[in-house]
């Protein structure tokens, strides 16, 4: 049985060369709890990144 | 008493104005000459061209901010620079013309100790026939992102009924800001399916990028799931889910009502139909002039053929295979005159940071390189630095902010909705690759990341009233970074 996540994609179409995010993935995009970590994480990846930057 | 003027009062310029002001104190003089009575968190133009912010959301009064500064502030366009003053005048001067403060049409010489061009870009609709005839939008100015909304949920009342094409990208084959146009598709798929019309809309991405993913900076590799994967991959993973079909490699040259042809990298020749188009203009240089002291035209020693400044680059570097990142500048001096700099936008590049490329009929197709926000602020305060100084008596730029040596992090929002929005939040280190100290990808793999999600709008979202704070200068204004 095909997975709903890649129902819409085409045989030997650009989009069948990629990858695509399972049910779980998306989810895991909009979960409030894990979303709001990543939030954190990002943000002092880009702190670092600032700091990195300026001379 | 020096003076300082600024040219331009965008993102770069305004950083660099206010900064030296801060620092310069009432001791010298910062004067700042841009033809916009408004400033606008251009970023942001996007959700005005979904119609999910308006435009008092995205622009403030430039008056007031500079008033409460102490910045003395010329409603104006830089119209010409004359390095070495006139006959009439011994010392430096540009010529502005007044675009408002009931002034309009009015000429007049401002003089300077030292000028920060930060003129941005000339919107360059001509560049593509029928790309200037209204016949499709662009998200570039605030203004424009209104009337893009309007156009759209035209389309979008008619997809209630029958199906509807949309076509978003680039309007030439050498423009830049893919960015926003990858920002603007992904905006209205969301907003398409929120309205319930998403599958009576086609919506195609067009763009002179060789792949989806190199955003005018040769893609960039990150590392995920124990691979370090190309942004290819991520960004054909993206508009597959989204469903978005794409045509990559293709110069738009010519745009009729409903229709734009194009040429593709490989030679052949297309054609799309669309009701509802947004294509991104190639940049310029805004047309700025230079004189010598008689008179006599020098503008081809301060500006490249494009019209941006020269600045301490290296522009003879010839070849792709000859590039380096040492190429970039770091001081943003003009090598000929050096009270004179150049920030953002307006500075000429070396060269593409993506690698020029050209169909069989000599059509030159790729991607120019994108001076983002963050550099551009960095740019503006590393030069008002530097001002400062060669003010207070260094002989030399003090400050540097070259794009080899400096990251970006860049949120590219892929719908709006403080539950359901996500966004592309991404680090790269540093902006223009350097092959020599991270051979292979060119880049700091520990520092080149990207992840689309929740958490990436919230910053989105957050950055949009950061900036706009920082901008009015309110309290604690110097304290968020650029």
């Amino acid at each position: 049985m095909a997975a709903k996540h890649m129902e819409h994609i085409q045989p030997y179409s650009p989009q069948a060369g990629t990858m695509i995010p399972t049910k779980f993935r998306k989810f895991l995009r909009t979960c409030v709890i894990w979303q709001f970590i990543r939030f954190i994480a990002i943000n002092i990846k880009m702190t670092l990144l600032i700091l990195k930057s300026h001379h | 008493m020096a003076r300082l003027v600024v040219m331009g009062g965008g993102v770069s310029g305004h950083t660099a104005a206010t900064f030296a002001k801060k620092w310069l104190g009432n001791e010298h003089e910062v004067v700042v000459v841009t033809p916009n009575s408004q400033w606008n968190w251009i970023p942001s133009n996007i959700w005005v061209g979904v119609g999910e912010m308006k435009k008092e959301d995205v622009v403030f009064p430039l008056a007031g901010v500079y008033a409460k500064a102490g910045i003395d502030y010329r409603q104006a366009k830089a119209v010409s620079i004359h390095p070495n003053g006139s006959e009439k005048n011994e010392k430096a001067f540009i010529t502005i013309e007044y675009t408002g403060q009931n002034k309009e049409g009015q000429t007049e010489e401002v003089t300077y100790d030292y000028l920060i061009n930060a003129t941005g870009p000339k919107l360059n609709f001509g560049a593509t026939p029928g790309l200037d005839q209204g016949y499709t939008v662009s998200v570039c100015t605030a203004d424009h992102a209104v009337h893009a909304n309007e156009e759209l949920q035209k389309v979008f009342e008619k997809a209630k009924t029958k199906k509807q094409k949309i076509l978003i990208g680039t309007g030439h084959g050498m423009c830049t800001c893919q960015g926003a146009a990858f920002e603007y598709i992904f905006n209205i798929e969301h907003e398409a399916k929120k309205a319930g019309i998403r599958d009576n809309l086609d919506i195609k991405w067009i763009s002179n990028e060789s792949f989806l993913g190199d955003f005018g900076m040769g893609g960039m590799h990150l590392n995920v799931g124990g691979y370090t994967a190309s942004s290819k991959i991520f960004a054909e993973s993206l508009y597959s889910e989204r469903k978005l079909e794409w045509v990559i490699g293709a110069h738009v040259n010519k745009v009729e009502a409903g229709k734009v042809y194009y040429e593709l990298l490989d030679g052949t020749m297309g054609e799309e139909e669309f009701d509802f188009a947004m294509l991104i203009p190639p940049f310029a240089g805004v047309g700025l002039k230079a004189f010598n002291k008689n008179g006599e035209d020098i503008t081809a020693d301060i500006f490249a053929p494009n019209g941006f400044m020269k600045v301490d680059a290296n522009y003879n570097a010839g070849a792709y295979e000859n590039w380096k990142a040492s190429d970039w500048p770091r001081t943003l001096q003009n090598p000929t005159y050096q009270n004179i700099f150049a920030v953002g936008i307006a500075f000429a590049p070396p060269h593409p940071i993506s690698k020029p490329m050209s169909s069989p009929n000599g059509t030159q197709i790729f991607p120019t390189p994108p001076r983002t926000g963050m550099p551009s602020a960095m740019m503006g305060k590393a030069v008002a630095h530097s001002i400062v100084d060669m003010i207070r008596g260094a002989s030399q730029p003090t400050h540097t902010a070259c794009m080899s040596e400096m990251g970006a992090a860049c949120v590219a929002s892929a719908g709006k909705g403080f539950f359901t929005g996500t966004a592309a939040a991404m680090t790269v280190y540093p902006v223009v690759p350097d092959f020599e100290k991270y051979p292979g990808v060119g880049r700091d793999i520990s520092m080149t990341t990207g992840e689309i999600g929740l958490a990436g709008h919230w910053i989105k979202h957050l950055l949009h009233f950061a900036f706009i704070w920082k901008a009015k200068l309110k309290p604690g204004w110097t304290l968020i970074p650029e």
